[in-house]
């Protein structure tokens, strides 16, 4: 028992107390506590074990720089690892357990690394573990590894995202945000002022000290109330702003339920917020760093900013005899303020030979004696501290003649404060040395500032002693921690710079220092001094490692929001989803839209039902939807002359009216999309597209217009959802429209295949064009979105006398299989060229140059042995089709080898009663009749090579 | 060289760690050398170690204008897989795998190549078609796949969305596939390579070159210049700013690509997962930190810097495949800047400039590609010839035509 806690004093409600566990065990704190002022005010000393060493570990820190302190909160689906007990605000009922100990904090089987420390020093890893395999080590060393356990379960929660603009957006809310949001609201600027904490107010929340001469109490209370009273004017604590992006663009994560008993939280439990302020304010403070020394992590050493920190805002004293060592004037005022709280303060050490004045005077009349020109040289102690050994030190850290312990329970320190240039560095801004600091501070940059302690602006008038580590040998110390969490120490500093890893960055990664989960903040510039010192380099000179978001480790959740399930990406619906549901469609997604596979009734599986649906549209007319084949509406003056250049086909001489099937290359020459396109008007088309590609064909088109031929007149409109559209395919397909009462002629010589045509059917504006993928006598009849139940419905109806059936994408498929029509994507991937899939002959015949055709025709696609696209049959008397994705191999392979091709579609063809095959196979078009052999996962099928089109070669039924 | 070991570890145990050597000396450098290699990333390292150990050429400098391994590979998230589509790519990287598989002994530094297993998933109809069809031509291309349905899928990869927004219909398993501690693969080899005489100098950024009658002759650096006629250029997401400066153009655009870890824990995940519907990967290191990346971000970078919709993308797309992530945390998002050619295979061999050589074009995944990569390169280097697992990279592809497109054949490719 050491900490404990005052009956005055404090942010806290003392007449509020809150019963928490931890390890198991029940304890009690206040409303306005963390789990680390509640544990460290129940006397709970060992909070924690380290990552590599399982080294007993107790709190250093008061805020989100705590190393040690790492806590799994609550159990099952609420469960969260790693939280840093300083920030985690008790709440009634909290539970929270140690992380990486077993089986217990006090007991823990894997404090065997400690022992054998001096033989696993930093990177011993890389020199090791090789032979015979490293897979043999590894799931030990994994189990080693890692914090805390990952929830098991779905996260329960959801969260919030929203964006904001502001004329100034300023992070953190101590006195120097405070005084800047207050300045810049009074300028009459809108302001946001954040802070990531519960409390405001920072490091001064709670002092006795004075601001604008009042009381930091009564000053920040006052200030608060102006900020909130103003119209213009957003607070939000409980808000860490974790990035700093490109543009200014800042994110924050606000909690909002996280301090709530777990009954009590309803909604977001925390939401994102990405801001752009014209003036980005950075008030983030300062980050105490700790001295290192021999048994400088025993449990009981504490930062001295942070015992001061428990005193004011949470009324506990982090110990009962407590040793102040410093090399600065800050942790007087710790051992000042806890001295008149009525704390036993055995001494002050400070590195220092000359002190000024004021503090000596203060001292002496609080009754510290003080130890000038001293540092600590070892802390004593196991699970907790006992004592501290100090002698004199020199300049370079070196305790030099006799020491002398004190005793005491608990020891702060102090190695000077580091400004919190993080987000001020994520957004690239540069930082300089300041040497009366002994770190890094902010050059201020465009769009964004540092103020306060973010800007070093506390520095002292004369350089603090860097001591950036102290030993008895002159050495780095390897027993004294540089890095709390990850292990590292002093001496593995002096291994990697005698290894060479001498930059900044191969030092972190060799040691791993900083890249804990405090992101090294109290470690990196301890780090840098001393191998500044080891190298005889500036700190200048070797600089910092990169600084990257977020600031304080963040849920993935948090960055999620609403996407995910159905949120994630939502599919889209059919014109005609209801029906299509309501008569026993299976539906699948294709292309991101929900699509009827087929329409399987009672008793059929999805073959039958293909086949069933493939026999009725080939003997008498069935109904699809095909709303989600693109269209884009190309028009102006130069739209002719705009489609020539982007289709293989030419475009310009189709007449109005008429339709044609075209492909369009990407400028690699590769097949990119295929489609029909309608000349509604002189310059006028509507394009067709696949379906998955509409957005993508569109976007292509205009990237042309606006990027190479910025002169031709034309306009893109993808109009792909303002038109549902519903094919009626078969020999019966022309009476069923005609129920239908078109005002256009639709007799077969009116309006042959290949046309379109603008009208009414059944009353609605529609467009109608008589093309085909299944090979029969077929109209596509598009009406505006709203108007698709009409449609459906009349055609419904209309088609009954027919027999018209319902047919999904597997029918669909299965006919275009049986035609040898072309899928691209399919049947064509990244490296089909158009002379692959049968356009040789239209590309050469076409004098114009197209978007792709030099590429297509560069030596490799005029090779004779390229792959092209034939079809396949069956020759094995195997009723089952080759599988989709098997391999083509030469008849006479007898084992697995590269293959010359594969199967790019396939599907058991009820019409011919056989198994069909579309296959990119190598000389294909020059091997009819070959026989090959097909590979899928070891099975061998035989197989001839064919024609494409194995139903109606003649086209016959097209034109009925 | 210090021989890395159980038994050396335990000596240097007893004499306080003093006994290390520099892992590599720091060299000057020389006012010519037989080859220079530009670029101490991966790729540039193991070239030059292959140089010194398999072609006997001494006189070797790798020339780093930063930190050795601080480009891409020091940042990228490790996959190591030859899961391709095309004859000519499993080949080159099912050899570099193979290579992996020896590379801790052979270079005595563990780079904790860890055979974890590779998954990439199928979500809809046309996605198993097209994945059945990579598992044939990697099993007649020679590399192990094993495809599988569903369920097995779930039975192996323990907290796996049984239901996520895009559904997992099947699942490719490359069971050699992997990662590899990226740093330790940079450090081997210069470790390795210094050991044979090579001059690993960092802080020398090559800003010109001395070329005459199209041959190079020599190179400008901030350390001097360097006479050298044959040098090898492998400076990934900076290539296309090299070339320029030797007055030629690749087909290059260099993307930022980022990758995200979270804070570590305990072992949740042991095998490297893909999911082609949002392009999200993810695999669990042996730190315990869950390792993610998706997507590059959709414009031209040369800022080696993080964004926020990318990150947000990401999140999402690792939710839907482990919702139990979700209150799992960030500790660290970054990015790297690859060097992506249209056809997604890298470029390796003759540039316009003779004596200059190329292995550029990584992308996403070269890392993977390091030890073939260098092996090769080291070949057509020190012999003139491009190595004949290497020979189709050749620039020459894109006058020709013989593009090896994998970005079309498999998806995103890292
Ligand atoms: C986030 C991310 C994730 C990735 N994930 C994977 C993955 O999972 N699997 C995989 O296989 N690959 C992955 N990659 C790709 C992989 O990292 C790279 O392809 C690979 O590391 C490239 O190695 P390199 O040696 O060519 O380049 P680099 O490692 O980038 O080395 C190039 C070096 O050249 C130096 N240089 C540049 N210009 C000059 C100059 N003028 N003078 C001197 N030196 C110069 C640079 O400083 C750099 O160190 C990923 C990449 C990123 C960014």
């Amino acid at each position: 028992m050491s900490g404990y806690r005052l009956d005055h004093g404090g942010d806290i409600d003392r007449t509020r107390p809150l019963t928490f566990h931890w390890e198991g065990k029940s304890y009690s704190g206040f409303s306005g506590d963390t789990l680390a002022s509640a544990l460290l005010a129940s006397g709970v000393r060992m909070v924690g074990r380290s990552f590599k060493y399982h080294r007993p570990r107790g709190l250093i820190g008061a805020g989100l720089d705590e190393p040690n302190a790492i806590v799994q909160l609550e159990q099952g689906a609420q469960t969260i690892p790693n939280l840093k007990a300083p920030y985690v605000e008790l709440y009634e009922g909290l539970s929270a357990d140690p992380v990486n100990a077993w089986p217990s904090l006090g007991f823990d089987l894997l404090a065997v690394n400690g022992l054998l420390k001096r033989f696993i020093p930093a990177a011993f890893y890389y020199k090791t573990f090789m032979w015979p395999d490293w897979l043999l080590f590894e799931p030990a060393i994994r189990k080693a590894a890692g914090l805390g356990t990952s929830p098991a379960l779905p996260d329960p929660d959801v969260y919030a995202q929203t964006s904001a603009h502001t004329d100034v957006l300023v992070v953190g809310g101590g006195i120097a945000g405070l005084s800047a949001a207050l300045y810049a609201a009074q300028a009459g600027k809108t302001v946001m002022l954040v802070t990531g904490g519960a409390h405001w107010g920072g490091r001064l929340a709670g002092t006795s000290d004075t601001i604008e001469g009042k009381p930091a109490r009564v000053w920040i209370e006052d200030t608060l109330r102006t900020l909130a009273a103003m119209p213009n004017v957003t607070l939000k604590a409980r808000t860490l702003a974790t990035g700093h992006y490109d543009h200014g663009m800042v994110s924050l994560c606000e909690r909002l339920t996280d301090h709530l008993p777990l009954e009590q939280r309803s909604g977001p439990r925390q939401r994102l917020w990405r801001v752009r302020a014209d003036d980005l304010i950075l008030a983030s403070g300062a980050i105490e760093r700790p001295l290192v020394f021999r048994g400088n992590d025993r449990p009981g050493v504490m930062l001295a900013g942070a015992a001061r920190a428990y005193l004011h805002r949470y009324g506990v004293i982090a110990g009962r005899q407590v040793v102040v060592a410093t090399n600065n004037d800050s942790a007087w005022q710790a051992a000042f303020d806890l001295a008149e709280a009525g704390a036993r303060l055995v001494a002050i050490v400070d590195a220092r030979n000359d002190p000024s004045a004021a503090l000596l005077d203060r001292a002496r009349s609080l009754g510290i004696p003080v130890h000038t020109g001293m540092a600590p040289a070892a802390a004593r102690g196991g699970r907790s501290l006992r004592g501290v050994r100090i002698g004199r030190v020199s300049r370079e850290g070196r305790i030099e003649g006799a020491t002398q312990t004190l005793r005491c329970d608990t020891l702060l320190v102090s190695g000077g404060w580091n400004p919190a240039v993080h987000l001020h560095s994520h957004g690239a801004g540069r930082l300089t040395l300041d040497t009366n600091l002994q770190s890094f501070t902010p050059i201020a940059a465009a769009g964004h500032r540092s103020v306060g302690g973010a800007a070093g602006d506390f520095a002292p008038a004369a350089p603090i002693p860097a001591l950036w580590s102290i030993s008895e040998t002159g050495e780095p110390d390897p027993e004294a921690w540089v890095d709390f969490q990850n292990d590292v120490t002093a001496g593995d500093i002096a291994l990697a710079a005698r290894e060479n890893f001498r930059s900044v960055e191969h030092l972190k990664r060799y040691t791993t220092l900083g890249m804990a989960s405090d992101q090294g903040k109290t470690s990196n510039v301890s780090g840098i001094g001393i191998l500044g010192t080891l190298l005889d380099r500036p700190m200048q000179a070797i600089g910092t490692t990169k600084f990257r978001p977020p600031y304080d480790p963040t849920p993935f959740g948090v960055f999620a929001g609403h996407r995910v399930g159905e949120g994630l990406r939502p599919r889209r619906r059919l014109a005609f989803h209801d029906w299509h549901s309501e008569n026993g469609a299976s539906l699948d997604e294709y292309g991101g839209w929900m699509r009827p596979a087929a329409y399987p009734r009672a008793g059929e599986s999805e073959e039958d039902a293909v086949r069933r649906e493939v026999l009725a549209v080939r003997a008498g007319v069935g109904l699809f939807e095909a709303s989600p084949l693109g269209k884009i509406e190309v028009k102006g003056p130069d739209a002719a002359a705009f489609l020539d250049r982007m289709y293989v086909n030419t475009i310009s001489t189709l007449n109005v009216g008429r339709c044609r099937y075209a492909i369009m290359l990407t400028e690699n020459g590769t097949v990119f999309d295929d489609g029909v396109v309608t000349r509604l008007g002189e310059d006028h088309f509507l394009v067709g597209t696949t379906s998955g590609h509409a957005g993508a064909i569109a976007e292509a088109l205009r990237e042309w217009l606006q990027c190479e031929w910025t002169t031709m007149q034309v306009l893109v409109e993808d109009v792909t959802t303002c038109w549902a559209v519903a094919n009626i395919a078969g020999p019966k397909a022309r009476d069923v429209l005609a129920a239908l009462e078109p005002d256009v002629d639709i007799s077969g010589a009116a309006f042959p295949h290949m046309s379109a045509r603008t009208g009414h059917v059944c009353g609605l504006p529609a467009r109608i064009a008589r093309v085909s993928f299944t090979g029969e006598l077929s109209y596509e009849i598009a009406v505006p979105w709203r108007d698709a139940g009409a449609l459906w419905t009349a055609l419904v109806e209309a088609g009954a006398p027919y027999g018209l059936t319902p047919f999904g994408v597997e029918a669909l498929m299965t006919m275009r299989i049986e035609k040898g029509f072309l899928h691209v994507g399919s049947d064509t991937d990244g490296a089909t060229l158009p002379q692959d899939i049968g356009f040789g002959g239209i590309m050469r015949k076409k004098t114009q140059d197209f978007v792709g055709r030099r590429s297509s025709l560069r030596s490799d696609g005029l090779r004779a042995d390229r792959r092209s696209l034939v079809g396949l049959e069956v020759t094995d008397g195997n009723p089952a089709p080759l599988t989709t994705g098997a391999h083509v191999l030469p008849a006479t392979a007898a084992a697995p080898q590269p293959g010359e091709g594969w199967v790019t579609s396939s599907t058991w063809s009820p019409t011919l009663e056989a198994p069909l095959a579309l296959a990119l196979v190598e000389r294909g078009q020059d091997r009819m009749g070959d026989t090959v052999r097909v590979w899928d996962l070891g099975t061998w099928r035989e197989a001839r090579i064919t024609g494409l089109c194995r139903y109606d070669p003649e086209g016959a039924r097209l034109d009925a | 060289m210090t021989r890395y070991s159980a038994w050396s570890l335990l000596r240097a145990g007893l004499s306080g760690q003093r006994t290390w050597t520099p892992a590599w000396r720091d060299a000057k450098p020389k006012k010519s050398y037989e080859a220079v290699i530009i670029g101490g990333g991966g790729h540039g390292l193991a070239t030059a170690y292959y140089l010194a150990s398999k072609h006997g050429l001494r006189d070797i400098a790798v020339l780093e204008r930063g930190w050795i391994g601080g480009g891409n590979t020091g940042r990228n998230t490790t996959v190591i897989r030859s899961n391709y589509f095309f004859p000519e790519s499993t080949r080159f990287y099912d050899f570099s795998l193979s290579l992996y598989e020896d590379l801790s002994r052979e270079l005595n530094y563990n780079i904790m190549f860890s055979r974890r297993g590779m998954w990439s998933f199928a979500h809809d109809r046309h996605g198993v078609e097209m994945l059945r069809r990579s598992a044939n031509a990697m099993r007649l291309n020679g590399a192990d796949a094993e495809y599988h349905e569903a369920d097995e899928v779930f039975r192996r990869i323990p907290g796996l969305n049984p239901s996520p927004r895009f559904p997992i219909l099947a699942g490719l398993l490359q069971p050699r596939g992997g990662t590899a501690r990226h740093d330790a693969v940079a450090w081997g080899y210069a470790r390795a390579a210094d050991s044979l005489g090579v001059d690993i100098i960092q802080n020398c950024e090559v800003t010109g070159f001395d070329i005459r009658d199209g041959r190079i002759r020599g190179l400008e650096t901030s350390l001097g210049d360097i006479a050298v006629e044959r040098v090898g250029l492998a400076v990934a997401g900076h290539s296309s700013v090299m070339a320029a400066r030797a007055g030629f153009r690749l087909p290059i655009v260099s993307y930022a690509l980022q990758a995200f870890v979270s804070e570590p824990m305990k072992p949740v995940l042991d095998t490297v997962v893909l999911a082609p519907s949002t392009g999200t990967y993810l695999s669990q290191s042996d730190k315990g930190e869950i390792v993610v990346g998706s997507a590059l971000d959709l414009f031209p970078s040369y800022a080696q810097r993080g964004s926020l919709p990318v990150l947000e993308h990401t999140a999402a797309g690792l939710i839907d495949l482990f919702p139990h992530f979700s209150r799992v945390r960030l500790l660290r998002q970054w990015a790297g800047i690859v060097d992506v050619v249209q056809d997604s295979t890298p470029i390796l061999g003759e540039s316009p400039v003779k004596g200059l050589y190329l292995n550029c074009g990584w992308g996403t995944g070269g890392f993977k590609a390091i030890p073939g990569g260098g092996f090769c390169f080291a070949h057509n280097i020190a012999t003139g010839e491009a190595h004949p697992l290497a020979a189709a990279f050749s620039l020459d592809r894109f006058r020709t035509g013989a593009l090896i497109d994998e970005a079309a054949a498999s998806g995103i490719a890292h």
